[in-house]
C-alpha cells in the first residue's frame, strides 16, 4: 500500500446548449430588467489607452454553415500588456479597460463583435515576449466542452515570427487559422472554424 | 510577491473524465467537433488570470429566480427549491469570488427563448436566469423552481432530464467551465445523449445534486446541494523553467 493523496476531479463540462443566451446575455435574448447590463457587454468603462480596435467574425461548423447560436468570450491584457486581474502584480493596468468581453453570435447573422484595444505583448516564463494576442473561448449547442484558441494579428509579422506558441506549431499550413485579418480603420476579422478545411487550431490548456 | 509570469500553471485537465468533442448520439456534436488534436503548450498569465467580479455588481434578487422576473407581488410557479453548495478547487479549497451564472427552463420545461420549440407554456413570472458570486468559503445559493423535463429535437423520443445550467468564472481563464446540474433520482438522467457524452459513470454522478431534506426550509422550499470543482493551481514550491520550449 502507498499513501493516498486524492485530488478532487474537475466537474465535467456539459454543453452550453441552445439557450445559453438566457443565462449569459439575458438582455440581448429579450429577458430585460433582471440585470442592468449583460456581463462582458462593455470592455471599455471610460477613455482607454492605446489603439482601439474591433474584433469580429463568424463561427462555422464542419459543413461550412454559420453557427448562429454560439457564445464567444475574449480575455486580454491592455495596450501595455497588463491584465486587469488579481494575478497581475507587474504594474497598474488601464483602469478603464476590463480586458474581458462576452458576445453571443447574432441569432440572424451569426456575427460576433467586440470593441476593444490592441493588446500589448506579454512575456512567457523564460522572458521571451509573445506576440500580441487575444484569448478566445467558444461554447455552443453541440460543443461538449468549451474550445480555447487565440486571435493573433496578421499585421504583426515580426512579433508573430518569434512568438513561442506560433513557432511551435508543427503543421505550418494551419498557423493562419490563428490570425485576425486587418480590414482597415482598426477593424480585424477573426473567423472560427470548428471543423474541416481551415479548422481553427484549438488549445489544450 | 511571486512574479506572475513565472508562476506555475494549473493541474492538467483530465480529458478522459471530461466529455469528448465528438459524441455522435448527441447529433449536433457531429459537425461542431474539431477533428484535429488540441495544441498543447506551456500556459502563461493569459491562462492563469481572469477578470475579477465584485459583489457590488449584484442586485438583491439576482440569485432568486422565483422573484427576479416576477411582477410585483407575484412569484414563479412550480415546486420551490433552494440550490446551494460550494465551488472548490481540486485541492478541496473553497474558491471565493467565483461568478456563478445559472439558467433553466420553467417548471413546465419551457425556456423563455426565441429558438424554443416546445409547446409547454411560458410562465409570465419566470425569466430563467440568475447569478451570484461565491462567498469567502466558496459557497453559493440560488432560490428557484424545479425545472421541468422537456423534449428536444435529437432522437424522436429524447427528453432532457430536469437540469440547471451553470457557468463558472473562477480565478483563471484555464478554469472557465460550463456544466449542468441534474436532480437525484431522475430516471431520465441515464437516457440522455448529452449526459452520455461523458463516458465515466462516476463523472456523471458528480453532476447529480443530492436532495437534502434535513436542510428543508419549513413550508417554503426543499434543498438540493451541489458542489462544483474547478481545476487547481499547482502548489509546487519550485518554479518550472521552460528552457528551449
Amino acid at each position: 500500500m502507498v499513501q493516498k493523496h486524492a485530488l478532487l476531479k474537475e466537474t465535467p463540462s456539459q454543453t452550453a446548449g441552445p439557450y445559453v443566451h438566457i443565462g449569459l446575455t439575458p438582455n440581448v435574448s429579450g429577458i430585460g430588467g433582471v440585470y442592468a447590463e449583460d456581463p462582458g457587454a462593455t470592455m471599455k468603462t471610460g477613455p482607454v489607452q492605446g489603439p482601439e480596435i474591433s474584433l469580429s467574425g463568424h463561427v462555422y461548423d464542419g459543413t461550412g454553415a454559420v453557427v448562429r447560436d454560439a457564445l464567444v468570450e475574449i480575455w486580454q491584457p491592455d495596450a501595455a500588456g497588463l491584465f486587469n486581474a488579481a494575478e497581475e502584480t507587474r504594474g497598474t493596468p488601464d483602469p478603464n479597460f476590463t480586458g474581458w468581453g462576452r458576445c453571443a453570435t447574432d441569432l440572424d447573422s451569426g456575427l460576433y463583435s467586440f470593441d476593444t484595444v490592441k493588446p500589448g505583448r506579454v512575456p512567457v516564463a523564460d522572458g521571451r515576449l509573445q506576440a500580441p494576442f487575444i484569448t478566445v473561448w467558444i461554447v455552443a449547442r453541440g460543443i461538449n466542452i468549451g474550445l480555447h484558441t487565440r486571435a493573433y494579428f496578421a499585421d504583426e509579422e515580426a512579433a508573430n515570427a518569434e512568438d513561442p506558441l506560433l513557432t511551435r506549431i508543427e503543421h505550418r499550413a494551419r498557423v493562419p487559422t490563428l490570425m485576425a485579418q486587418p480590414e482597415g480603420d482598426g477593424k480585424y476579422r477573426f473567423d472560427i472554424v470548428l471543423q474541416g478545411d481551415n479548422e481553427t487550431i484549438f488549445l489544450d490548456m | 510577491m511571486t512574479d506572475p509570469i513565472r508562476r506555475n500553471g494549473y493541474l492538467v485537465r483530465d480529458r478522459d473524465w471530461q466529455p469528448d468533442a465528438l459524441t455522435p448520439a448527441y447529433k449536433t456534436s457531429v459537425a461542431r467537433s474539431p477533428r484535429n488534436a488540441l495544441l498543447s503548450f506551456p500556459t502563461g498569465l493569459a491562462e492563469h488570470s481572469a477578470p475579477v467580479f465584485g459583489h457590488d455588481m449584484l442586485g438583491p434578487l439576482d440569485n432568486d429566480l422565483i422573484l427576479n422576473f416576477a411582477q410585483p407581488g407575484e412569484m414563479a410557479l412550480g415546486p420551490r427549491i433552494l440550490v446551494k453548495g460550494r465551488v472548490l478547487d481540486q485541492y478541496g479549497r473553497g474558491m471565493p469570488g467565483v461568478l456563478v451564472e445559472a439558467w433553466q427552463a420553467n417548471s413546465g420545461g419551457r425556456y423563455r427563448h426565441r429558438n424554443e420549440g416546445y409547446r409547454a407554456p411560458l410562465d409570465p413570472n419566470f425569466g430563467g436566469c440568475g447569478r451570484t458570486i461565491t462567498g469567502p468559503d466558496g459557497s453559493y445559493e440560488f432560490r428557484t423552481v424545479l425545472p421541468g423535463p422537456y423534449p428536444w429535437p435529437n432522437g424522436m423520443a429524447d427528453w432532457r432530464p430536469a437540469h440547471i445550467h451553470f457557468s463558472l468564472m473562477g480565478h483563471a481563464f484555464a478554469q472557465r467551465l460550463i456544466t449542468q446540474m441534474y436532480f437525484e433520482g431522475d430516471p431520465m438522467i441515464w437516457q440522455c445523449p448529452i449526459i452520455g457524452s461523458i463516458d465515466d459513470r462516476q463523472a456523471i454522478e458528480t453532476l447529480v445534486a443530492s436532495l437534502d431534506m434535513g436542510e428543508t426550509l419549513p413550508m417554503d422550499a426543499r434543498v438540493y446541494t451541489f458542489d462544483m470543482v474547478l481545476r487547481g493551481r499547482r502548489q509546487t514550491f519550485f518554479e518550472n523553467r521552460w528552457e528551449g520550449l
